[in-house]
């Protein structure tokens, strides 16, 4: 049987998303679940503070490759520079020619027209993934180098190792800390997945994003949920959640109460649940459903 | 002058901060290049003056003239078009792949038989929130990638004739770099926990390798809590503002409002020690 994936997502960042899926590490691990932990959050990669990984392998990503021009070959024809859509060639202060790598897409285009040659395209070590031991289980993890593209191939290798080695272990659950956003990393992150917890607060900006990551994966076909944190520091926007999720037909798993104590415990690098007993309390039923559609979908 | 805010880690109030400082400095631009989440205009409350569709460029087979031979395929580096031979005489094109960088149109050997078109990406949006201009971009759900449309943002914000924030995406990757690639100056918010503190350093190494002014504003500041100044004390980096920790405006910010009198002396202030500093 193949592991089921569980993706935390929120669309707006800060909302909380490590901090409900360390919480969830935390319950599953005190449950005796056995599971591997994934962090797909490889721009800003923040599990790691919370599990304490010790990692048994690291490997380079080599993500797209980047142009390179040979100024030994270059006859300053301006070709290049004329064709690249991404304002990626320049001339330096000495009339050399140059790719600037964070503006190159890796596209070829300039490879493909240079008429003597002199550009050819070299693969860039983007960043490196991990595979770790935990106290909560094996873990998978990766760090993007400052600068470099998230095409979203990283998420997918984050996640790829931490399905061969939750196959290979009969391991039946991943549970993946999810990026921000609504763009590639995520569709990466929630791709193949069973269930998709997306995490709100209530404000405005916090629903908006929301409402997109929903519609996100909607568009990718994820069975997902929503679920509030911070709830308390504004119930007419709760009950805006929430009747979002009656409208939409989609699960409402619950709130989690704004609390001093998680801020306190996020700042002793501590897990919310198990140091703040409200949280817990409000957590474990969001849990419980969670784990109810997920092993209710793997028998249809 | 650009002033662009960036952070690593999202909600560390990126927009709370940028918003107070673009209000506080008015008359001045406001861009929102947060595209996959726009969030500026719930606090400003612009009045929307037009909507203009950001398109870019992608490929269209006209079958009467094409042949089929494949060449645009082969040649996509995302994979994004496929080509059946003749007799079948097919082809398959997925938007959400393509990046609009030409190649196919450029190898096509048949004249004509590959035309680029216009495919619309998002929209940008102008307007006014009182003596503040205002623009934001807003992403397609399921494009690829955000950066030609912050691209086009920052084209704007280098025509303006006065200051331009310039509120960025959150993390460290191609969208930031193309955020804050054209600023005069750089603030990082970020909160005082070990995450902040860790996403920090993250982006700093970012805005260090881009070459940029840089200085470091504390969100979220805690009587006591010096996480974030000991991190910028040993990195030799200026902290020029701290916003408190407040449930006031956690509740004022949760409505879409924001206590936009309550800074704008001391944001005024900031402005002009960074035209200072960015020389």
């Amino acid at each position: 049987m193949s592991p089921r994936e569980i993706v935390i997502i929120s669309g707006k960042g800060g909302t909380g998303k490590t901090t409900i899926t360390s919480s969830f590490v935390w319950w599953l691990h005190g449950r005796g679940e056995k599971f591997v932990i994934a962090d797909a959050d490889v721009d800003a990669a923040d599990m790691h503070i919370l599990m304490n990984p010790r990692p048994w392998k690291e490997e380079e990503f080599v993500g797209k490759s980047v142009a390179e021009i040979d100024d030994s070959l270059c006859t300053y024809c301006d070709i290049c520079r004329q064709l690249c859509r991404f304002d990626a060639i320049y001339v330096d202060e000495d009339g050399v020619y140059r790719v600037n790598p964070f503006r190159c897409d890796g596209c070829t285009l300039c490879e493909i027209a240079c008429p003597v040659k002199a550009i050819s395209m070299v693969p860039q070590v983007v960043g490196k993934w991990f595979l770790s031991t935990t106290p909560f289980g094996p873990m998978v993890h990766a760090k993007l180098k400052p600068g470099a593209e998230n095409s979203g191939n990283l998420v997918t290798m984050v996640k790829h190792q931490a399905r061969l080695l939750a196959e290979k272990e009969g391991i039946p659950h991943i549970i993946v800390d999810g990026p921000p956003g609504i763009g590639c990393p995520v569709t990466s992150a929630i791709s193949g997945a069973s269930f998709v917890a997306v995490v709100a607060e209530p404000s405005f900006s916090a629903i908006h994003d929301m409402e997109r990551a929903v519609e996100t994966a909607e568009h990718f076909q994820v069975p997902h949920g929503i679920l509030v944190n911070k709830a308390g520091i504004n119930p007419e926007n709760e009950e805006k959640i929430r009747e979002f999720a009656r409208r939409k037909g989609i699960p409402f798993l619950g709130q989690v109460p704004f609390t001093r104590c998680v801020v306190d415990a996020l700042v002793e690098k501590k897990i919310a649940a198990s140091s703040c007993p409200q949280v817990r309390e409000a957590l474990e039923g969001v849990f419980e459903k969670i784990m109810e559609v997920v092993n209710g979908t793997a028998q249809k | 002058m650009i002033i662009s805010v960036a952070s690593g880690k999202g909600g560390t109030g990126k927009t709370t901060f940028s918003v107070l400082l673009a209000r506080a400095v008015a008359p001045a631009l406001y861009i929102d290049a947060d595209v996959e989440e726009p969030n500026g205009g719930i606090f400003l409350k612009p009045d929307i003056e037009r909507e203009e569709d950001f398109t870019e460029l992608v490929p269209k087979i006209i079958p009467e003239k094409c042949t089929y031979c494949g060449e645009c395929a082969r040649a996509c580096p995302y994979k994004a078009l496929v080509i059946i031979p003749p007799p079948a005489k097919k082809d398959l094109f997925f938007p959400e792949l393509c990046h609009s960088c030409g190649v196919c149109a450029y190898v096509c050997p048949e004249k004509g038989a590959l035309i680029e078109v216009p495919r619309k990406k998002g929209v940008i949006r102008v307007g006014k929130a009182g003596d503040l201009d205002f623009m934001e971009g807003v992403l397609n759900i399921g494009e690829p990638t955000a950066v030609p449309l912050i691209k086009s943002l920052v084209k704007r914000a280098r025509e303006y004739p006065g200051d331009v924030i310039l509120d960025a995406p959150p993390g460290t990757s191609c969208p930031v770099v193309e955020a804050v690639g054209e600023a005069d100056f750089v603030l990082l918010v970020a909160e005082p926990t070990p995450f902040g503190v860790h996403d920090l350093s993250l982006v700093v190494d970012m805005v260090r390798q881009l070459d940029k002014r840089f200085a470091v504003v504390v969100n979220k500041a805690q009587e006591g809590n010096t996480l974030v100044e000991d991190y910028a004390r040993r990195e030799g980096i200026p902290v020029l503002f701290k916003i408190p920790f407040s449930e006031e405006i956690a509740r004022m910010y949760s409505r879409g409002e924001l206590p936009f009198g309550r800074f704008e002396a001391q944001l005024r202030e900031l402005h002009l020690k960074i035209k200072e500093m960015a020389g």
